[in-house]
This record gives structure tokens, sequence and C-alpha cells, in this order.
């Protein structure tokens, strides 16, 4: 403190600025402190639920024991990591985890698109309402529920089954829920079916936003619907089907994983297994918590280099990103 | 119009409205199918019979369920978490939405990154769950309420409506007329600001109604279950015992699939009741979270 005093003596800059910079933000903070104060519960639930977490984190390059604490656990450097890396499952898990988000990525996000492109077309003002509506009720059906009518749906005796062969598609029913060739489809499709309606509103309210008169010039130029949506409609939502397609593979390596425990059984742990769901399994059922805290810490650095790099490329082929 | 509609544009026209009733059917129909199983004979459920329209209407499934205990416990809880859950939620997400769309706020720039970036990253299903046991939260209501008390994604939506609906002059006015910022957020920002927080309500309402996860992780005490945990027994792990007194034993398998129709509808028919109501505020607040800023 002394030693500013004697700095802002001296008519030379810096000192004197940083002080009297520090003396607005001083004020500044003093006028708005109670914008402060409403702030602090807020401050204070990301410090505990989400910072003190990601500390907690380095529990993945230690021994973790509860007794212990995990400050005081004893460090191992990367022996978790390595036992990962080299286990049996490492392979199973990340290649089921990525294989189901490709699988979404090539068919749910597109459905979304193409459920608005669809709707966009309709003229009929009351039909298309009446059809969006419908199409958000799934997402508001609790996963819970979902799951439980799949499970009770693609029963061998269910209503798929009794459905594909009352109509011949096959002569002995499908034991869907115990065949692992079967889940990543189950798993995708009926995630088509809770989201894309509720998916489908972010590109509708861009495609409102198009600029009715470009429709109207292109008629007059003599452009049918189909030249009409290639030239008008897409490049309309581009910026939107961008911004989106980068937060989906930012979320690349998050796959719902309460959804595949509700769903998944020994049986089809082969193709249903994945990051999320084994480390639930041997983390909390099994209290493996340094292993799977490991598992968890390599998920979360990977999706996040790869948001940053998507989002990096995007900014330059696209120009459109995230920040 | 100077340009007319060719053939395939007509046939694409019909192709379109047929196959959008077709989505609309396959959006509907699982929970119809539920609906009228729940109603339905046991035997009727069993034989297949059942595929449009209930078959053999009774009631004795809602009568098995309603006359378990847990399902009323489980019940109650659940409004416990949805409405203390939801309260919580507002009063955070509004603390800290309305400081932050402030642009005299000195810091806000960084606090904002502070916030987003626990979108991006995050510690970790096993860190997180040993932080709730440290603090001392395990087998408690807060243990649900706390974990998840603001979502940063809607505290965003909420200050980019204050930042595009509230002008700067109305809150100037209202300090040189004396009132402090509590005032200021209480009777001009929050009055102004219902259709923001109406959609709020209802996110975080739902996703209290629907959660089940951290219940599962972190309440042992079965009198804290909420109802989709309870639910989760019943319609994944199939444990319907307990509502089964007096059903012979050919019957259990049926009069089993029976009660999960009627508790899959029990649980989802509050939801379906309002929806026509609030569905149109729901997609209001896609929109406004679409806004960029």
């Amino acid at each position: 403190m002394s030693a500013n005093t004697v700095g802002s003596k001296n008519k030379k800059a810096p000192g004197s600025l940083s002080k009297g910079f520090r003396r607005t933000t001083f004020r500044e903070i003093m006028k708005n402190r109670s914008l402060y104060v409403m702030l602090i519960p807020v401050i204070l639930y990301f410090v505990l639920f989400q910072y003190k977490p990601m500390y907690g984190a380095i529990i993945a390059f230690k021994d973790f024991k509860p007794f212990l604490g995990i400050a005081d656990s004893p460090w191992v450097g990367l022996k978790h990591f390595d036992q990962f890396f080299n286990s049996y499952y490492f392979g199973r898990i990340l290649k089921n985890t990525i294989l189901i988000s490709v699988y979404q990525l090539i068919f749910a996000f597109p459905a979304a698109i193409i459920l608005a492109l669809l709707l966009n077309e309709v003229k009929n003002q009351v039909f298309k309402r009446v059809v969006q509506s419908v199409s958000y009720l799934p997402h508001f059906i609790s996963l819970v529920v979902v799951c439980g009518m799949l499970l009770d749906f693609l029963q061998p005796d269910g209503i798929i089954n009794r459905a594909i062969m009352a109509i011949g598609l096959v002569n002995e029913p499908i034991n869907f829920l115990i065949l692992p060739g079967w889940f990543r489809t189950i798993f995708v499709g009926s995630g088509i079916w809770q989201g894309v309606g509720w998916s489908s509103i972010i590109f509708l309210a861009a495609l409102s936003g198009i600029n009715p008169s470009l429709y109207e010039a292109a008629s007059v130029d003599g452009a049918g619907r189909w030249r009409q949506m290639l030239n008008i409609t897409l490049p309309g939502i581009m910026p939107t089907i961008v911004i989106l397609l980068i937060i989906n593979i930012g979320n690349f390596m998050i796959v719902g994983f309460d959804k595949i425990i509700l769903l998944y059984n020994p049986a089809t742990y082969e193709t249903g297994d994945v990051i999320g769901s084994f480390v639930y399994r041997r983390g909390i059922m099994e209290a493996n918590y340094s292993f799977t805290a490991a598992v968890g810490l390599f998920n979360s650095l990977i999706n996040f280099i790869l948001l940053i790099l998507v989002n990096q490329l995007a900014k330059k082929k696209a120009e459109s990103s995230l920040w | 119009m100077v340009y007319k509609k060719t053939i395939g544009e007509k046939a694409f026209d019909i192709f379109n409205v047929l196959f959008l009733i077709l989505a609309s059917i396959v959006f509907l129909y699982p929970l119809w199918f539920v609906i009228i199983s729940s109603v339905s004979s046991a035997t009727a459920i069993a034989s297949g019979d059942v595929t449009w329209l209930p078959k053999g209407i009774n009631f004795s499934a809602y009568e098995r369920v309603f006359s378990d205990s847990k399902v009323w416990v489980a019940y109650k809880n659940t409004f416990i978490y949805v409405g203390v859950g939801t309260v919580i939620n507002l009063v955070l997400t509004t603390l800290g939405a309305y400081p932050l769309s402030r642009r005299d706020l000195r810091g806000r720039n960084f606090i904002m990154m502070f916030i987003v970036f626990t979108m991006f990253f995050s510690g970790g299903l096993i860190p997180e769950y040993l932080n709730v046991r440290d603090l001392g939260l395990y087998d408690s209501r807060w243990a649900i309420w706390l974990p998840s008390a603001i979502s940063a994604y809607n505290l965003i939506v909420m200050r980019t409506f204050f930042q595009s609906t509230i002008p700067d002059g109305l809150i100037e006015s209202a300090k040189i007329e004396g009132a402090n910022e509590y005032r200021i957020l209480w009777s001009i920002i929050i009055p102004l600001s219902m259709p923001v927080i109406a959609v709020m309500t209802l996110f975080y309402a739902v996703g209290h109604w629907n959660s089940w996860f951290s219940a599962m992780i972190y309440l042992q005490d079965r009198s804290l279950h909420p109802l989709q945990l309870l639910l989760r027994e019943i319609l994944v792990a199939s444990q319907t015992n307990d509502m089964m007194g007096g059903v012979s034993s050919g019957d259990v398998v049926a009069v089993s699939e029976t009660i999960k129709y009627a508790t899959t509808v029990i649980a989802t028919l509050p939801i379906l009741v309002i929806y026509p109501f609030l569905q149109k505020y729901f997609a209001k607040g896609v929109m406004i979270g679409g806004v960029k800023e």
C-alpha cells in the first residue's frame, strides 16, 4: 500500500494510472454492490456443485480412500488411466459410445431438419399447428415411462412383434431386448421419437425468419418449390444448422447413459454399454471411485477438445461459431 | 402468383400431409395404447386383443395401484420435489440472470465465462456423487434440490430475455426515484418478465417431475423416493408383487401388465392434462433461447 502511495506521487504514469483505475473500479463495484450480493448464492452454487467436483476429479490420479478424503489420498499418477486403456472394456465402450453418437448425428439430427422443412411446406396453418403440438409431446414424457413402454412393446409377445407378424414381415417373434444387434437401433430410433418434434422448433424459428420476398422473387423467376428450397430455404437456415451441429458434436461423447441403464441388460452390454453407463456401474454400484473418475475425466476431456476443434473449424469454414 | 404448381408439386403436397398424419399417429399411439390397455381386462391384453380400443373395460388395475401406500408416498414426494425444487431454481436463476444482464456490472464477462464453462466441462458423475456425500446431503431431500439448483442454460436464456426486453432507461429512472436493486428486480423486472418466468417454471417443474437418476443414486431411504423411481421399479425391474394380492398364479403375468399400464398413466396424466395449455409456452422458451445477443 505504502509503495503505491509513493508511486502515485511520481508523475510518471503507471502507478497513478493503475491507482486511478483501481479507484474507479472500486467505485463501480460499490455502486452496484447489491448486484454482487445477489450473485453470491449463484456463485456459491457454481463453486460448490460444479467447480468443487472438478477439483474432486483429481482422484483420477489418486487411490481415493473415503476415510482419507480427496486431499490426503495417495497419488498414483496415471495408474487408473493405464488400467482403463489396457482393459477389455476400453475398446468396447469407446466403440459403443462413438457408434451411438454417430448414428444420432446421421439419423436424429437430420430428422429434425426434415420435419421442420416438411412442416414449413404445409399451407394449412391449423393442421401445421396440430402436428407441431403432437410432435412435441414425447419430449415431455419421462424417460422412465419411455423406456418402460419400449421394454413392454418390444417383448416377444409385445405389440411390435404382434404387428410385424400380422403384416407378415417375420414368422417368429424377434426378441429385441436381448439381441445385441438391435440395441443401438432401438436406442437411436426411440430417441428420434422422443426428440424430433422438439428439436425441430429451433429450425422452424429459423425458417420463419427468412424474408418472404425472396420466395416471391424466385417464383417470378420461375423457380419451382424444389429449387426454392435448395436455393433459399436451406441457405437461410444454414447458420442455425451449423451452430446446432457444433453443439451436437460438442456433446459427441455424452450419450444419455440414464436411458442406457434403463434399457440395457447383461445380454446387450456388448453393443449398449457406453462410457457413462460403465462409469455408473463400476463407480457407483461397485464403488471403484478412482478408476471410474479417470474414465469419466477421459470422457470429459475428449469432449471438450472436440468442442474446441469443431468450433475453430466452423469459425474458419462457415463463419459462424459459438464464441 | 406467376408460378403454377406442377403435378409433381401437387403430389408432394398430398404425400406431405399423409406423411405428417402418419407421423402424428406414431407420436401418439404408444401413449394411446398404454391408456386403453390400463382400462382393459387382463385376459384381453394377454390374448393380444387390445389394439385400437379398450376391451373389457374395468378399473381394477387402478384400484390395485391406489391401494398400495407406496404410490401415495411417492406421489407426495414428487410434489415436494417439484414444488420446493422449482422455487429454488427460479429464485437462484433470477438472482443470477438479473445482475448479469446489467451492462454496467464490472466483471460481468468474467462471471459469464465462469458459468458458461460449466456447460462444456464437468467433473463427471463420480466426483459429483462424492461431492454430494461429502457435503452431507446423501439420503436427504437436499440432494435432489441443490445439485440441480441452477441450469446454466436457463440462466443464459433468462439473461438474454432481460437484456432484450427491458430498456436500460427504465432501470435508470427507477434508480433516480430512489429504488434500490432489490426493489427494481421485484417490482419492475419480474412483472415485465412473466413470459420468461412462465417458461422457466415449466422447464424446471417438468424436469423435476420426470427426474429419477439423482433420487436413485442419492436416496436410500424408500420413504423419500419420488414417483419416477417407484415407476422404474415397476416398469423396468418388473416389481409388482406388492400389488398382486389375491391374483391366481395363472393371471400373474397379465395382471402385472395392467398394473404397469395403470402406473404409467398415473405418472404421466398430470403432464398430459396440462400439456395442451402449456405447450405454446414451451415452444416460446426455445425461441427465446435461440435469440443470440
